[in-house]
């Protein structure tokens, strides 16, 4: 089963073409991660397949249908994206925020039905932000702030999330806490998550299927257990690295050759190195 | 008490917030007391309690003349002119999401100024006098307002739709243009035209009668009524373009109306009151200061706050320099023009 589909897509801004003629399924249910070097195109994928550009050529396909000929608000309610570090308006509270979910389900005499209501409480509790409501989102530290954002995403109620780096600008410890409720939502509620990551290690721990963006197409993709080699890694970033597994969840994890400050003792990975 | 309480009557639901709702009311109050003071205070001072005896009168003394007849209409002017700015300015600032965004910095007031200054050199005879009526004057200022507004917009439009951004930065050229010829105007037309545009393109009410109010008013309200339709998209609109997308709005064509609006809205007030300056940057700020940003209830305080701000300044500008009377707008612009560079100043970091 496919969630979306694209069909010989070109994507680009003017003359020049960032991604082209592009066949991609990404798989329902699962969490799919996109990788690949700065300005590979890999945000400019994710954008549009939530019909923020619009193709040069080609298609993306949501439920069988053709998105550029899907009412914007259906597509609304069956997808949500949350582009990287947005920036609420000044004063906004949390409840203002996530209310914002429910657009596509309103009209202008119906702004706050009883559906809506339930909608965004449940985000606000599933995020852990419902103690926040009525605190300004400006007001919050970075990993509320994402959080309420994330809350809505789940409030505007669709199947698909699609989020670009959400763990940008967090420390550490805040990335995980976003990753895990991003794992929360995909295995509780069978979601449909495609994100942005930076970070490798972090997206084998967490991905389903990993697409590899290079060269203006995908260079491989699939499990991570199984793709994430130092050749897929010297081809996709151009990086020189030893993989191993993650002696915590057993993923794939990229050890990269640097300088840096290294100890005596470590001549193995000198050894490997030469 | 609860902040935020749902209404619901069959298919009609909203989220009403108390706390807005508190302060509308006591904007309102604000509003009646400086009403009344303003009705009572210059050459002939009226007490308060005269004032409202006054304006339920309808006998012929004296102060029912100064207060119902020459105060009264003023004073309305300046609270739906202040009013309409001041939502203008909201509805720029929340679209194009920048705090200094204002009808008066993307040209619409300059447009309107460039349309008074060429009607009053284009119609008048050698002997400077106007050879059409005074009455069309609004309309002039009006669709100069309108005009300038949509070159804007058109000038702004690049590859199927306007960037905020892109609509500030045309916006002020072109109203540096347009302030160009109006300048060459009063320069080349006759020393009367030039003094009498002058006033009103600082800004000023003085002389405001009846039939103007009662021209502004249905104007007033009837655009705030599809205004308040449209609320809705004005808060995805401040979400920024992806995110209003992402919610299923149509970005471009809500824009449009919005733009429409806000550039109507201004036109209103700047027709009858001139370019009174800084209202529409300065009220919306601080009614965000006190509300937040969510339109619903911003847009309501934001035109209670403009109001107030330009009956005040009014009420200061003909009393404070008795018998001589400067024009609302030196004095707005007086106050708003240290509040822009602070703002600016404030927002250095960003």
């Amino acid at each position: 089963m496919d969630a979306i589909r694209t069909n010989a897509l070109t994507l680009g801004y003017g003359e020049e073409d960032i991604i082209e003629e592009l066949d991609l399924v990404i798989p329902k249910g699962k969490i799919t991660v996109f990788i690949g070097g700065n300005g590979s195109g890999k945000s400019t994928l994710l954008r549009s397949l939530a019909r923020l550009l619009k193709p040069k050529e080609g298609s993306v396909v949501l439920d069988g249908a053709d998105i550029a000929r899907t009412p914007t608000k259906k597509i609304a309610q069956k997808l949500s994206i949350l582009p990287q570090s947005p920036v609420a308006p000044e004063g906004l509270t949390v409840l203002e925020l996530v209310k914002q979910g429910r657009y596509p389900y309103q009209s202008w005499l119906n702004q706050w039905s009883e559906k809506d209501e339930k909608a965004v409480q449940r985000a606000m509790e599933v995020t852990g932000v419902k103690d926040l409501s009525e605190r300004k989102v400006d007001s919050l530290s970075g990993g509320q702030r994402q959080r309420a954002w994330i809350a809505m995403n789940l409030a505007q109620d669709t199947d698909i999330i699609l989020l670009d780096e959400p763990t940008t600008y967090l420390d550490l410890t805040h990335q995980i806490d976003i990753l895990d409720l991003l794992s929360d939502l995909n295995e509780e509620e069978n979601r449909t998550i495609v994100m942005v990551l930076h970070d490798i290690n972090l997206a084998c721990r967490y991905a389903d299927h990993i697409v590899a963006i290079s060269n203006k197409t995908i260079y491989h993709q699939g499990d991570p257990d199984t793709i994430v080699t130092p050749e897929l890694v010297a081809n996709v970033f151009g990086l020189r690295c030893q993989i191993m597994n993650d002696p915590h969840s057993g993923t794939p994890m990229c050890i990269p050759f640097s300088r840096g400050r290294r100890k005596k003792d470590a001549s193995h990975a000198r050894k490997m190195d030469a | 008490m609860k902040r935020y309480v749902p209404f619901r009557i069959g298919n009609i639901s909203f989220l009403m917030n108390y706390r807005s709702i508190a302060y509308v009311v006591g904007l309102v109050l604000l509003t009646i007391v400086l009403i009344i003071l303003s009705l009572g205070i210059g050459q002939l001072n009226v007490s308060p309690i005269e004032v409202v005896r006054a304006l339920f009168d309808s006998s012929t003394d004296m102060n029912n003349l100064v207060v119902q007849s020459f105060r009264m209409p003023r004073v309305l002017m300046a609270l739906f002119a202040g009013a309409g700015l001041a939502v203008s300015g909201a509805i720029l600032q929340g679209m194009i999401r920048n705090p200094l965004a204002s009808p008066d910095i993307i040209g619409i007031t300059g447009g309107a100024a460039f349309a008074t200054v060429g009607f009053l050199a284009f119609f008048s005879d050698r002997s400077n006098t106007l050879t059409v009526s005074i009455q069309w004057l609004p309309l002039a200022s009006f669709i100069g307002a309108i005009v300038t507004g949509f070159l804007v917009y058109f000038l702004a439009w690049k590859n199927g739709g306007i960037k905020p951004m892109r609509l500030v930065l045309i916006g002020i050229g072109v109203s540096a243009a347009v302030q160009a010829f109006t300048t060459m105007i009063m320069i080349l037309g006759p020393i009367f035209t030039a003094s009498r545009a002058n006033i009103w393109i600082t800004g000023s009410v003085n002389g405001a009668n009846w039939s103007e109010v009662w021209t502004i008013i249905p104007w007033f309200f009837l655009l705030m009524a599809i205004l308040f339709v449209y609320v809705r998209r004005l808060n995805v609109q401040e979400l920024g373009e992806d995110l209003a997308a992402n919610a299923g709005s149509l970005i471009q064509r809500d824009r449009f109306m919005l733009i429409t609006l806000s550039t109507s809205l201004a036109g209103i007030a700047v027709a009858f009151a001139g370019g009174i300056g800084f209202v529409g940057l300065m009220a919306p700020h601080i009614a965000r200061r006190l509300v937040g940003s969510s339109f619903g209830s911003l847009i309501p305080v934001s035109a209670l706050v403009g109001g107030c701000i330009v009956i005040t300044a009014d009420l200061i500008a003909r009393t404070a320099f008795a018998p001589l009377e400067v024009p609302v707008g030196v004095l707005t612009s007086a106050i708003g023009a240290p509040y822009f560079i602070y703002l600016l100043y404030k927002s250095r970091n960003q």
